[in-house]
């Protein structure tokens, strides 16, 4: 049945510069930043995608667009999930918050903004969440030296 | 204390007699402010109960107010986030106050090398003893309760000032 609802949602996510394919058992779909919202909305509507599970981000850091933005759906009526894929640019690592449709999603892309400085327009509070006030860059970067660290308290001589 | 006093055999004779006595109470009283941050927490839960059973050291029942405590049992990873709280714990505890490193993320940052975690807590406060494990034994931390005793039991404690 849950195979049905994939197969379906997949001929109706075709086209519109979306690609759609199969890949472990979920659908994963590569999509323009800018189809974003009209996808989530049509996702959370017509096929029952409650469930907003994370966003994050890969850093490639020798591509051009350098990160992609990874979104997960989970429908808690079908038990299926969906990814959904964006590449984004260094110089422009910004797309659409979805605090409109899911409330989850003001959390998580706090976080991903503390790891990936990607930015969410539309999302207000992009406080930092499991960093702290201060820190300077983005620790799941790349190019972000492994060992640096920022400590808060001055250390003991 | 006067000078003849201070000279004489019978001061220092005093002052070591009462080192040892205010020392053995205090090694077998030792109230512990568990701050548990990390997995090392089974460890200690293992440690504190029936089984191995601290008490039997003087040094089970823990104080959930640094006020009260002498011991900050400092147990699992310490972040750069948190560092400030650990550092103001330490300060809210009156002397005498000793610290314990259980496990090798507070006494080194253990495997932990990264943008995250502080490396080893003895960069903001000082400790006293280390427990090596990740996690340790509670064999390795009965042993290091047995040597914190041997310390303060052989410590000089002040009372009244720096001289007796
Ligand atoms: S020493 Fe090991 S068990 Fe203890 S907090 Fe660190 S990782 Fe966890």
């Amino acid at each position: 049945m849950s195979q049905g609802l994939l197969e379906r949602l997949r001929e109706r996510l075709d086209g519109d510069g979306r690609e759609p394919v199969f890949a472990h058992g979920l659908l994963a779909v590569q999509l323009p930043r800018e189809a974003l919202l009209d996808t989530v909305k049509l996702l959370k509507d017509e096929f029952g995608f409650d469930m907003f599970l994370d966003v994050t981000a890969v850093d490639w850091p020798k591509r051009e667009p350098r990160f992609d933005v990874v979104h997960h759906f989970y429908s808690t009526h079908d038990h299926v999930r969906v990814r959904l894929k964006m590449a984004v640019t260094e110089a422009d690592p910004v797309v659409d918050s979805l605090v409109d449709h899911y409330g989850s999603a003001h959390f998580m892309e706090r976080e991903c903004h503390d790891m990936f400085g990607i930015a969410f327009r539309g999302n207000a509070d992009l406080r930092p969440i499991l960093l702290y006030e201060g820190f300077e860059g983005h620790p799941l970067r790349k190019d972000y030296p492994k060992e640096l660290e920022q400590p808060l308290v001055r250390y003991r001589e | 204390m006067n000078e003849v006093n201070e000279k004489s055999g019978a001061f220092e004779y005093l002052t070591t007699r009462k080192d040892e006595l205010v020392g053995w109470a205090r090694k077998f009283s030792i109230f512990p402010y568990p701050f548990v941050t990390a997995c090392c927490a089974m460890e200690f839960m293992s440690v504190s109960s029936t089984m191995y059973d601290t008490d039997r050291f003087g040094a089970a029942l823990p104080r959930f107010s640094p006020r009260q405590s002498d011991l900050l049992m400092v147990v699992g990873t310490i972040t750069h986030k948190q560092a400030p709280i650990l550092k103001k714990v330490y300060e809210q505890m009156c002397e005498p106050k000793w610290v314990m490193a259980f496990g090798v993320c507070a006494s080194s940052g253990g495997f932990y090398r990264n943008y995250a975690a502080l490396q080893g807590i003895d960069k903001i406060i000082p400790v006293d003893v280390y427990i090596p494990g990740c996690p340790p034994r509670p064999e390795s931390v009965i042993d290091g309760i047995m040597q914190l005793q041997d310390k303060i039991a052989n410590a000089s404690h002040p009372i009244v000032n720096e001289k007796f």
